[in-house]
């Protein structure tokens, strides 16, 4: 039988202190956020009632609901998505399926971590550039939305290109052996296997649009509007620049209304990434291959 | 990318390609694909040139290189004489960037040794979400936790006039940046073989040793990224620190004292100024300055993280 020496013994003990330590930093990484999770749950939840969902905000948004912000928000996310997938799509298709391996390719690369590390703010400094002054736009849902379109856009085109890649090349051999052209493989082939994989990435962006805020400051999103939008061509409120309003710039606001409107859409977000999570496990269990 | 896909048909002449409709729409469909792939390079540019154009102004006119990188005075609004210094706003960001780094590098580091490392099974799939959750918290809510949570806990604690300063926004931020963090550098340590673990462990090393002497050197460079990946979200964040930070402009000389970050102070003030102004102008020249900064922390990453794939 072997017999622990006190080497052995001393490295043993060192190993579970590592372990224990390691494990106690990550505890102190995730206990912090779930205490404040707790707290704005504690706080938020008597605030959100039916009518303070589909009501306006009343009283200088003292009172009354955030239906405003919250319908801004999800057509702000509507009508980025329209402008970001399909390109976010083509440009996975692109890079997954055509691109060779080259210096071009690898700028194109650069170019999406780029794009996705690029900070908010200079983000709305194009918005406001590019679609309010330029295009003439003026400050307007669609010159928002598509600020966001293009701050997301690396979202969907890394989710996509992955589920692409994940489809077995001997899936598109098969398909071009029957003479199908490139593109036919693409749509009956590679596409129907990946769509589920496209879909988590298509929900974590809505996810990432509906929470920004400094891309919509100055492109198309309004602290406060009596009416409705009617049109692309007019601001809105939404849900993050409202609870920044709300907690910052409103004097004489109840302690509790922001929790209600922060608990909200952090639930949004939440729900939307639990749901793409979900549906990657789910496709991890199915997949045969 | 490993996968050439040209390679499948390359070598048929294509002298026996059909030119039938399919044939059309096959070449249509590239030439579309294309152009979603160089989208991302015309944005890069694109946000390049638009936020010059609009700064531009300034930076032939009013811009003096050392008042705007040296002097601590950003006075853009002054009637007797603007001054453009940004020096103070570059200590805010930097003061909190920083505090924020010193939390979050040990913590994300450490977790995601524990994660890749240590933990299996359900624990593992359970720190894993959990962290994907913990990154996708909008950066609003957090800026909103610094304000109604953080600030008065600060202020009981350390019995402080005001709790909107760079500890707050520095806690804030590296709870922000250490999720993000935590994955890209569990992924580095996955990305490292499992044959190097099994010949360290076949040789008698313990799991700490392995971890030690093995995989972090040859996960360094991931590791290293992953760390400038988090230091560029941190530099770039706008709202959480427009929020936490207390938005007065100072050079800080102790972590109590409130700061204004260069994101913050274009998020506050463009929104007050007439567009063509030198106020206006002199924030988009900010902006450029914040651009070509996250480029060059993005690029390093990147370098650096490629230069373990190539060996």
């Amino acid at each position: 039988m072997f017999e622990a020496s006190a080497l052995n013994r001393k490295n043993e003990t060192r190993q579970k202190l590592f372990r224990f330590g390691l494990g106690t930093m990550t505890g102190i990484l995730i206990l912090p956020v779930v205490l404040i999770m707790g707290t704005l749950i504690y706080k938020g939840a008597p605030v959100i009632s039916f009518e303070f969902l589909f009501a306006s905000p009343t009283n200088g948004m003292t009172a009354g609901g955030i239906f405003p912000a919250l319908l801004g928000t999800v057509l702000l996310v509507i009508v980025a998505l329209l402008a970001s997938v399909p390109l976010g799509v083509a440009a996975a298709i692109y890079l997954s399926e055509y691109a060779p391996d080259n210096w071009f390719t690898r700028a194109i690369n650069l170019a999406i971590i780029n794009l996705a590390g690029v900070p908010s703010i200079v983000h709305a400094l194009f918005g406001v550039g590019a679609f309010v002054i330029f295009f003439k736009f003026g400050t307007s849902i669609l010159a928002a939305s598509l600020t966001l379109a293009i701050m997301t856009l690396p979202v969907v085109i890394v989710a996509t290109r992955e589920s692409l890649q994940a489809v077995p090349m001997a899936f598109r051999e098969a398909c071009w052996n029957m003479g199908a052209t490139r593109w036919q493989t693409i749509r009956r082939v590679v596409l129907p296997n990946a769509i589920t994989g496209i879909l988590t990435g298509v929900i974590l962006e809505v996810s990432r649009t509906a929470g920004e805020t400094a891309p919509i400051m100055f492109t198309g999103a309004a602290f406060f509007l009596p009416l409705l939008p009617q049109t692309v061509f007019d601001q809105t409120m939404a849900l993050s620049l409202h609870l920044f309003v709300v907690s910052t710039q409103v004097p004489g606001m109840p302690e509790q209304l922001p929790f209600g409107v922060a608990l909200v859409l952090i639930s949004m977000v939440l729900l939307m990434n639990s749901l793409s999570i979900a549906l990657r496990m789910y496709l991890r269990g199915k997949k045969k291959w | 990318m490993e996968r050439q896909s040209t390679g499948a048909v390359a070598g048929v002449d294509s002298s026996f390609d059909q030119l039938n409709r399919d044939w059309y729409i096959d070449k249509a469909v590239q030439i579309l694909v294309f152009l979603g792939g160089i989208s991302a390079i015309v944005f890069i540019i694109g946000i390049f040139i638009f936020i010059s154009k609009e700064g531009f102004g300034f930076l032939v006119g009013d811009f003096n290189f050392r008042e705007f990188f040296f002097s601590p005075n950003w006075r853009p609004t002054s009637e007797s004489r603007e001054t453009f210094g940004i020096l103070a706003l570059i200590a805010g960001t930097a003061s909190v960037t920083g505090l924020a780094m010193l939390i979050a590098i040990p913590f994300s580091l450490g977790a995601a040794i524990f994660i890749a490392e240590f933990a299996s099974g359900k624990t593992r799939e359970f720190l894993k979400v959990t962290v994907e959750l913990l990154a996708a918290i909008p950066s609003v809510v957090w800026g909103f936790i610094g304000l109604a949570i953080m600030n008065p806990v600060i202020i009981q604690t350390f019995d402080v006039p005001v709790g909107l300063n760079v500890l707050n926004a520095g806690v804030i931020l590296g709870l922000m940046a250490a999720p993000i963090m935590t994955s890209i550098a569990e992924d580095a340590l996955k990305a490292v073989p499992d044959r190097y673990r099994e010949a360290a462990e076949a040789m008698g090393a313990t799991r700490w040793q392995v971890i030690y002497k093995v995989v972090l050197p040859a996960a360094k460079n991931g590791l290293l990224g992953a760390v400038l990946l988090g230091v560029g979200r941190g530099f770039g964040e706008t709202m959480a620190v427009l929020m936490a930070t207390g938005h007065s402009i100072n050079i800080p000389t102790s972590v109590f004292d409130s700061v204004r970050a260069l994101t913050a102070t274009i998020a506050a003030e463009l929104g007050e100024t007439a567009a063509g102004s030198s106020h206006y102008q002199a924030l988009f020249t900010i902006g450029i300055f914040l651009f070509v900064i996250t480029f060059i922390i993005n690029l390093a990453a990147d370098l650096i993280v490629r230069g373990i794939r190539k060996g």
